[in-house]
This record gives structure tokens, C-alpha cells and sequence, in this order.
């Protein structure tokens, strides 16, 4: 099934707490080479047929107005799945 | 309340013989609504008449006011609040509330229904996880800023009221142009007294919007209105009712129709 990922961030200027708890417990279990950690969400979604150039408009759209909050987060990317190709 | 009061969760419970009972204030109901009852109760008791609203329907059938009660509306998915945003009903009231022409539809958000009005765009702003990351219940000191909403009518400038506190996404953000706006126009209705409860910037527990008609506020007061069931209080135990006012308030201000 064809699939195009939207990948949405906190922005930068907002401390994530999520990230930031990770980041502190990340040493507990020896891994002490990450100076800091965000998290993020990955969305996949998936397309019955082809994906075109107006369905990828409308996964942009979707990404900006309902996947991510423009408050909080950014959309950092919208593109077709090519690791089913590789 | 001189006559029985209505068991829990009764939502057809008629108040008792008051001339404001004919304000009707509707409750709407999401899947993953906890708070409606206790909201439709608190309606009651400030001497209204509660009107079950559910999320998928399309009527608003005549309310006078509406409040988006608390919860974990679908299972907080995707962000708090904003799923929910797209329902048929959020729709009706955004247009409502939003209204150009006659009187804007009075909407208060509590908690997850604050959630539900930011990621609507009615309020401005947005709520992350507490700085802290643990889910907080505890009774809260709010100081009451602005008086000039239908919710808050009846308090009195600067008022300090103790209503329960419990949420887990309750930081309240928002660009530091926002904040400034916010303060300059004095549209900060809550804030908290005391230490930050989840980092809330500049202490924001409520705001409304431009036209005063929408208010929201992560802290609950309708779990605040009736003694024996509220926070500790100078008179007793679990009897604080500060929560109360929020109800009364907008009933009178439909009343007098001071919109």
C-alpha cells in the first residue's frame, strides 16, 4: 500500500517534557553519550491506489490543520514512503 | 437549595421553583467525557436547567450557554482537545460563539473543554504536558482577574476562590506576543496563587477571548459547589463552594441580558 509520512515536532522553543524526561533516564540504563532528547510523532498514512500530486496537497493540508498544532508544534516533513522501494 | 436535591447524575432534575431556571445552559458530551454530570449538577444547583448535549448531533436545541465539561475525550489521542474539535457539535458552537451579528453564545471550557476551545482556535494558546509530568489532583487557589465575563460576573475584582485542580496536560503556552496581548487587554480571568502547579506561563489558568463571551480554564469549578463535596474551607471540611459563582454568574447574566 502506498503510504506518505508526516513527521511533526514540538518547536524548538518549547522545552518538551516528554524529551526531557527521556534525556535524564537515558544514563540509568548506561546510555551516556546523549546530551539531550526530543520527541516527536510519525504519522503513515496510507493511500488505496496511487498517491498523486492532489493527494499529497491534501496530506499537507492535513498535517498543518489537524495533525499538528501550529501553537506547540511544527510539521517537519510530508512525503511519499519509498522504503517499501528500497 | 430548600427542596430534595436531585440524585447525581439526574440530568432531568427540574430547579426548584427559581426565576432564573429558565436559562438553559447545555452540557455537551464527548466519547471519554468524565465531567458532564458533575457540570449539568453544578448548572442545577446555580439555579438553571441542564440540556444533555451529545457530540454528533447538530442541534443546539435553543441553549442559552454552553460548557464543555472535562475528561479524557477520545482517549486524548492525537493532542487533547483536538479530536473533539471536529465534531459535528463543535462546529455549531464555534459559529455560535463566533457569532457577527446578535448575542455571542457564552461557551466555558473546563479543562479538556479548555483543551477543546484552544485547539479550536476560539481561545488562544495551547495546552503541552506539566512541567512536571505527573497528573496532578489537588485543591487550587485561583485569583479571579477579570469580572467583566458572563462566568465571572459575581465575583469581585481580584477574588481569590479554592477549586480542585486535576490534569496531566495543564501548561498552559503560548507566544510571547499572545502573553503580552492577553495581559495588556486583561484577558487573563484565572491565575494561580502560590507555586506554579504545572508551569503555566505567567501563571495562566483561565483565559477568554476578545468579545469576553468564551472562557476556559484547566482547574474544575464545578466540583466546587456544594458543601460536603468541595474543598477545605474556612468554615470546614470539603466545604468550600467558590465553584458556584461560575454558574450563578452566567445565569444572571442571561437573565439581565447583559451580553
Amino acid at each position: 500500500m502506498p503510504r506518505i509520512i508526516v513527521e511533526v515536532m514540538p518547536k524548538p522553543e518549547i522545552l518538551d517534557p516528554q524529551g526531557k524526561a527521556i534525556a535524564s533516564a537515558l544514563p540509568h540504563l548506561g546510555f551516556t553519550d546523549f546530551s539531550g532528547v526530543r520527541q516527536g510523532k510519525r504519522f503513515e498514512l496510507t493511500i488505496d491506489g496511487e498517491i498523486t500530486e492532489q493527494i499529497l496537497a491534501s496530506a499537507r493540508t492535513a498535517a498543518a490543520e489537524m495533525l499538528s498544532n501550529p501553537v506547540i508544534e511544527d510539521v517537519i516533513s510530508v512525503r511519499v514512503d519509498d522504503e517499501d522501494a528500497a | 437549595m430548600s427542596t430534595e436535591t436531585p440524585l447525581i447524575g439526574d440530568f432531568h432534575a427540574s430547579p426548584a421553583a427559581n426565576p432564573l431556571g429558565g436559562a438553559r445552559i447545555g452540557v455537551v458530551t464527548f466519547p471519554g467525557t468524565l465531567d458532564d454530570r458533575d457540570a449539568a449538577r453544578a448548572i442545577r444547583l446555580g439555579g438553571g436547567t441542564a440540556v444533555p448535549l451529545w457530540h454528533a448531533d447538530e442541534s443546539l436545541q435553543n441553549v442559552d450557554a454552553i460548557v464543555l465539561p472535562g475528561g479524557f475525550s477520545y482517549g486524548d489521542y492525537l493532542r487533547a482537545g483536538a479530536i473533539a474539535r471536529f465534531a459535528p457539535m463543535m462546529n455549531k458552537i464555534i459559529a455560535a460563539a463566533t457569532a457577527s451579528s446578535g448575542t455571542r453564545l457564552p461557551v466555558l471550557g473546563i479543562c479538556n473543554g479548555f483543551q477543546m476551545l484552544t485547539e479550536s482556535h476560539l481561545l488562544p494558546g495551547s495546552m503541552v504536558k506539566n512541567d512536571h509530568l505527573k497528573f496532578l489532583c489537588r485543591d487550587q487557589v485561583l485569583r479571579v482577574e477579570n469580572t467583566s465575563t458572563p462566568w465571572t460576573s459575581q465575583f469581585t475584582d481580584d477574588e481569590l476562590i479554592a477549586v480542585p485542580l486535576k490534569n496531566q496536560d495543564g501548561q498552559y503556552l503560548a507566544d510571547p506576543a499572545t502573553l503580552e496581548a492577553l495581559e495588556a487587554e486583561g484577558r487573563v480571568v484565572f491565575r494561580y496563587v502560590g507555586e506554579n502547579p504545572n508551569g503555566s506561563r505567567n501563571g495562566i489558568a483561565g483565559v477568554t477571548n476578545e468579545t469576553h463571551n468564551v472562557v476556559g480554564l484547566m482547574p474544575h469549578p464545578e466540583h466546587a459547589v456544594e458543601a460536603g463535596y468541595g474543598p477545605d474551607d474556612a468554615t470546614g471540611m470539603r466545604s468550600g463552594t467558590d465553584g458556584l459563582t461560575i454558574f450563578t454568574s452566567v445565569i444572571a447574566s442571561l437573565a439581565g441580558g447583559a451580553q
